[in-house]
């Protein structure tokens, strides 16, 4: 009898649920352009401008120089880009970490998806290091123990992306598995602490870098990842990194 | 525009069968299709101006002011237009940075985008930054995954949102990626990430048997497919295990469609997902033609992408 019940109670729902009074004939899909071909609306411009004004007084004065268009893309283990801007942190951030504490910076590891946009060959401006650089993350240096410092590697090897790093060198083998590692040019010693400098997203776990975040000190040193990249382009003046052998796989 | 078109005929054999005497009446049938216009961007990340003539990649491309133009045009041609955004609105250029997303909302409403998901990056400056920002935002939000009870964003966004246009009823709920190990916690605070295939098979319940939507769409913020982690749940994944969703609006991965993915679903039907990239660069347009169902012999429907 229930049973029964609920088979009409199910009926009556199949047939209500077909009470659409339309239903699809025909689909047409496409994609639009959006190009300098198209007409720009006068009220929006307007609407934009004095904000637009406001916002290129402070970011368009050039502060260096670009030899190349350079990508996130343009690498396997490792790319220009990366390399720069874990090289950037490296350099910016040791004085700083240096003298709060007397000690250094043993290495940078920063996220290969934390590079929002290319550098295109020519004048660079704050601007551009928005664009690179849009989120507020500041610099954070962690203490890692030789585990920790394994989990980092394992990880690098396994993601098989080209995560920003610095004053580490990391060959794998052509299985992807470690062929040898290096920090500042001498083999891990895993009895050692070190000192790795990344981004506060980086160490609340984005990205899955689970091994930033250890139980040791961590040094915040309010510095935004943003601004040092504004600092680095006006001490450097030319900006010319290369793909180099610092992350790489060989070959046979 | 050398783009190739194909025509795909669903239920082939049954609508050659069912069509049987309706060929001539068939002419006259094209004129009282119903027409609505699905258009739609993700991704947009503050993009509000055009690239710049020197820009390495998207020289003299996107720009808000010129989508403006375009979406006016499209709704001058068919008034029965929905504009829709799959998320990321937020984080990019420094407009983001100096005025925290007001810019944005408020462009969005002058452009009159009906409705809106949640993406990662609209968490970027807190789910406060994201609250203090609504008021410049005349268009909703809609997330059915995402559960606020515990924040501020608590009954400001609804699961799904329904429209009627020229008699057409449409349902159009929204689904976020993850938060864990993509958004800092501090950021999203209390947000609670629930399964988005269970959540989406029970919205396609309610819009189809209970709110008797002609339409149903997805606004997602999933991404598109992750080829080395197919068990990610992404748009493709989310296709194929859910029934009656018509359509897909993706986000998140920056993936540049050419045209709209056709995928079955697990009824074996057709369900289109579409994804424009990232910045502003496309508009996405979906023209979905509907016929009054007593004029509805044969239950085929012609896809042209």
């Amino acid at each position: 009898m229930k049973s029964r019940l609920i088979l009409i109670l199910t009926t009556i729902l199949f047939i209500t649920s077909c009470k659409q009074d339309h239903s699809i004939n025909k689909i047409v899909g496409k994609r639009n352009s959006i190009t300098d071909s198209l007409q720009t609306n006068k009220d929006i411009e307007a609407f934009i401008k004095p904000y637009r004004q406001s916002v290129n007084r402070d970011l368009d004065s050039v502060i260096a120089y670009s030899v190349n268009t350079i990508a996130k893309t343009d690498g396997e283990l490792n790319t220009a880009i990366g390399n720069f801007m874990a090289d950037a942190v490296l350099e910016m951030a040791n004085p700083v970490f240096n003298k709060r504490t007397t000690k250094d910076i043993d290495m940078v590891i920063l996220n290969h998806g934390g590079i929002r946009s290319i550098i295109s060959e020519g004048n660079i401006t704050s601007r551009t290091a928005y664009e690179v650089m849009p989120f507020d993350n500041s610099v954070v240096v962690t203490t890692m123990k030789g585990q920790q410092v394994k989990d980092m590697l394992d990880f690098l090897a396994t993601k098989k992306r080209a995560h920003p790093i610095s004053n580490l060198k990391l060959t794998l083998n052509n299985d992807y598995s470690i062929n040898s590692a290096l920090i500042a040019g001498v083999e891990i010693d895993y009895s050692k602490t070190y000192h790795v400098a990344t981004n506060d997203y980086l160490y609340n776990g984005g990205s899955r870098m689970h091994f930033l975040k250890t139980k040791d000190t961590l040094y915040d040193l309010d510095y935004k990842i943003r601004n040092l990249l504004i600092d680095y382009f006006k001490k450097i003046d030319t900006l010319k990194p290369t793909i180099d052998d610092r992350f790489i796989r060989l070959k046979d | 525009m050398n783009r190739r078109k194909f025509l795909q005929q669903t239920t082939a054999a049954g609508a050659l069968v069912g069509l049987g005497g309706l060929t001539l009446s068939s002419f006259k049938h094209d004129n009282i299709l119903k027409r609505i216009t699905i258009l739609h961007t993700n991704d947009v990340h503050s993009h509000i101006d055009p690239f710049s003539a020197s820009d390495g990649r998207n020289a003299n491309k996107g720009g808000v002011a010129r989508r403006a133009t375009l979406i006016e045009s499209i709704r001058k041609e068919n008034p029965n237009t929905l504009l829709l955004d799959a998320g990321d609105i937020f984080q990019g250029t420094p407009y983001f940075n100096y005025y925290g997303g007001e810019l944005e909302f408020k462009l969005m409403s002058m452009l009159k985008y009906d409705l809106a998901t949640i993406g990662n990056h609209d968490f970027d400056n807190g789910i406060d930054g994201l609250y203090a920002q609504l008021p410049n935002a005349k268009f909703d939000f809609v997330s059915a995954n995402y559960d606020f009870k515990n924040t501020v964003l608590d009954t400001h966004v609804k699961p799904y949102k329904t429209f009627n246009k020229n008699g057409i009823k449409i349902g159009v709920f929204g689904l976020g990626i993850e938060l864990e190990g993509l958004v800092g916690k501090k950021l999203y605070k209390e947000t609670v990430y629930n399964n988005p295939i269970e959540i989406a098979q029970d919205m396609s319940r309610i819009l189809k048997e209970e709110q008797k939507c002609d339409l149903i769409i997805c606004l997602s913020h999933l991404g598109y497919y992750y080829k080395n982690n197919p068990e990610i749940v992404s748009d493709l994944v989310l296709a194929r295990q859910t029934k009656d969703i018509d359509l897909i609006i993706g986000g998140h991965t920056h993936t540049f469609l050419p045209k709209p993915t056709i995928e079955k679903n697990s009824k074996g039907e057709n369900v289109l997902v579409n994804q424009v990239g990232c910045y502003g660069l496309y508009l996405g347009q979906i023209d979905f033609y509907f016929s009054p169902n007593e004029e509805k012999k044969a239950k085929g429907t012609t896809i042209i992408v």
